[in-house]
């Protein structure tokens, strides 16, 4: 059973469509499911961010804000879900990340915005793939 | 000697430091030889002065991690004052930049640097791209066809290495390149060498050669001053940058004493001053440097390449520096600040432009980061100032209710004024002036509650304040007034 799910997010109405896919594979016992929301930020995005609200911890926020909606989203299916920011390459953070938890599964929304999407079409999500010990479910 | 969490700060990551600090001392090199270039001295001042601030700011600054240099904003402040004054102007404006920063970080005022808004932020930092851009222009004169060629391959190599491998700076493979071909081809191009001497020896210890009286403290003291509040925005800004990268915190204030520290040290061994550079700390952190060994490594190993290489870096053609400055310049600029202008509330676009504008024309940072914090002040002002005035009959018009909504300040009491009807109808015999949700903050807004009674106990209609709020009360009380408020 994949009760412990890790999902890699842009923040964008995307991933929605990896949550309905992972919906399907866990409807049945979905009380028991939990999915834990991630997102890497990595330093041209600390940039950005930093200049664009001023200082980290407003930007944390700003991210956390983000998330928001997506969790709203999983939460109104029935699942559990919280939202962790990490800091670094997205790929190596993530992959990192995911091999220290005990996830039962990795959900990656593919079709992204920037970034994320040449993260997923490139040769990161082939790292990903490869490198992440648990199944990876790779959602077009 | 050592506290666990400095131990931590030198020796919790020294791989990844080292690495990366060889990284950053790469990339560093052509940087500061074209700061130099900009700010009108030898390549040496800007070398020296990255290597001093590199290795000083790793012991005493306040954001581990955090690459500190030979800055392109510093050296465009310099300009006018090297043009008119020389050299050794320069580093005594240097050290009294730094004395300024270890002022301000000594009395913690570095949380005064908040008062600069965001927009003035990002006006300041587009402004910097324009500027180290058009400073590339003198390059392509009288140069022919060949250095839009040669600049036009630079940028390319920079652009289209990171396909190839990501951890050797495509900058510093773009110089070599263009230095070989340049080389062996026999293009005849200017170089670093025919823009001044380039000296394989370290920085020794002399203080600026000038008269010390207050003729010479009248010039350099604007310039200090400009570099003072420049070179603590860009500072803290990155510190905020890589505090948010790594996810942990650092000290402020210790850094901008840390700055003031590096830029002494700079000043008295014939660098240039300079401040944490955006670019390279990123460029640091991403390629693992976390802390303080890898800025210190930055710093030496920048030295050692000059001390060995300096014979090979005089032979870089100017155009290869061009293009890694067109290259920074792309870099630095904020696109989303563009992009998403239609987006931005009015006046924070208008701060952003006019702060780029005043920056372009008086090719100074100051004055557009200035110009930026009045604008933006006058903005806020002209927002909060704005007061809603509402008001209804009761008691078949004998009593007549303002409801006052918005701060009441020197800058709204005419507003405010304005919107009460003195000439009532005869049947009004008294008025109520609501006032809970409203804030008295001034002298002013005192004086023109005062005048509103004044104006209606003539015309004999009584007049009554009620709902002020508990701190504009104790203002109230202080200043007196209002003769016969009913609270």
């Amino acid at each position: 059973m994949y009760t412990k799910i890790l999902l890699a997010s842009d923040g964008s109405e995307h991933s929605h469509r990896a949550i309905d896919e992972a919906l399907k594979m866990v409807d049945p016992y979905k009380d028991e499911v939990h999915i834990e929301v991630v997102y890497a930020v990595d330093g041209d995005q600390s940039k950005k961010d930093v200049l664009k609200y001023g200082d980290s911890d407003t930007a944390s926020l700003k991210r956390k804000e983000k998330f928001q909606s997506t969790i709203e989203y999983i939460e109104a299916k029935g699942l559990a879900a919280d939202i962790t920011i990490l800091h670094g390459q997205p790929a190596e953070t993530l992959i990192e990340y995911a091999n220290e938890g005990d996830y039962d599964c990795v959900l990656v929304g593919s079709r992204g915005r920037n970034k994320f999407q040449t993260l997923i079409l490139g040769s990161v999500s082939h790292k990903l793939v490869k490198y992440i010990q648990c199944p990876v479910v790779v959602v077009k | 000697m050592f506290s666990s969490t400095l131990k931590q700060e030198w020796f919790g990551n020294v791989r990844g430091d080292i690495l990366s600090g060889i990284v950053v001392a790469l990339a560093l090199i052509p940087e500061a030889i074209a700061f130099s270039i900009i700010a009108g001295v030898d390549p040496m001042v800007g070398l020296y002065a990255s290597f001093c601030i590199a290795v000083v700011i790793a012991f005493v600054g306040g954001r581990p991690g955090m690459i500190s240099a030979a800055t392109g904003a510093m050296a465009l402040l310099m300009v006018t004052l090297v043009a008119e004054h020389g050299l050794e102007y320069l580093l005594a404006t240097t050290i009294l930049t730094g004395v300024l920063q270890i002022i301000l970080g000594v009395f913690k005022l570095a949380r005064f640097m908040k008062f600069i808004p965001k927009s003035v932020m990002v006006g300041f930092v587009n402004a910097l791209a324009i500027l180290i851009f058009t400073s590339q222009l003198q390059h392509f004169e009288g140069e022919g066809w060949i250095i839009y060629v040669l600049v036009g391959a630079t940028l390319a190599i920079i652009y289209l290495f990171p396909l190839i491998n990501k951890t050797i700076p495509s900058t510093l493979v773009a110089i070599v390149v263009m230095s070989v071909i340049v080389v062996t081809m026999g293009i005849d191009v200017r170089n670093v060498g025919s823009m001044g001497e380039l000296t394989q020896t370290l920085p020794i210890f002399a203080l600026p050669d000038i008269p010390l009286n207050f003729e010479t403290l009248a010039i350099i003291f604007p310039y200090a001053m400009a570099l003072t509040i420049v070179g603590l925005l860009e500072s803290l800004l990155t510190a905020s940058i890589v505090d948010d990268f790594t996810d942990t915190e650092s000290d402020k204030n210790k850094e901008s004493r840390g700055q003031g520290i590096a830029n002494v040290v700079a000043g008295c061994f014939g660098g240039m001053a300079g401040c944490a550079m955006i670019g390279q700390s990123v460029i640091n952190v991403k390629s693992g440097g976390r802390g303080r060994l890898s800025t210190l490594v930055a710093g030496v190993f920048l030295m050692f390449l000059i001390v060995v290489l300096g014979n090979v870096v005089v032979q870089i053609p100017m155009a290869a520096l061009a293009g890694v400055m067109i290259m920074v310049s792309i870099g630095t600029f904020d696109w989303g600040s563009v992009r998403n202008i239609h987006k931005t509330p009015l006046s924070d676009a208008a701060v952003m432009v006019i702060t780029v504008v005043t920056v372009v024309v008086t090719h100074n940072l100051a004055y557009g980061v200035l110009a930026g914090v009045v604008l933006s002040m006058i903005f806020f002002a002209v927002k909060i100032s704005r007061v809603r005035v509402l008001s209804l009959y009761m008691n078949e018009a004998q009593k007549r209710i303002y409801y006052v909504q918005g701060q009441l300040f020197f800058a709204s009491v005419t507003e405010f004024q304005e919107s009460i009807e003195f000439n009532e109808i005869p049947s009004v015999k008294e008025v109520i002036i609501d006032l809970s949700e409203s804030h008295l903050w001034d002298d002013s807004a005192i004086g023109a509650l005062d005048s509103v009674e004044a104006k209606f106990d003539q015309k004999g209609i009584d007049v009554t304040f009620v709902g002020i709020n508990a701190e504009s009360r104790r203002l109230l009380e202080k200043v007196g007034g209002v003769s016969k408020t009913s609270f």
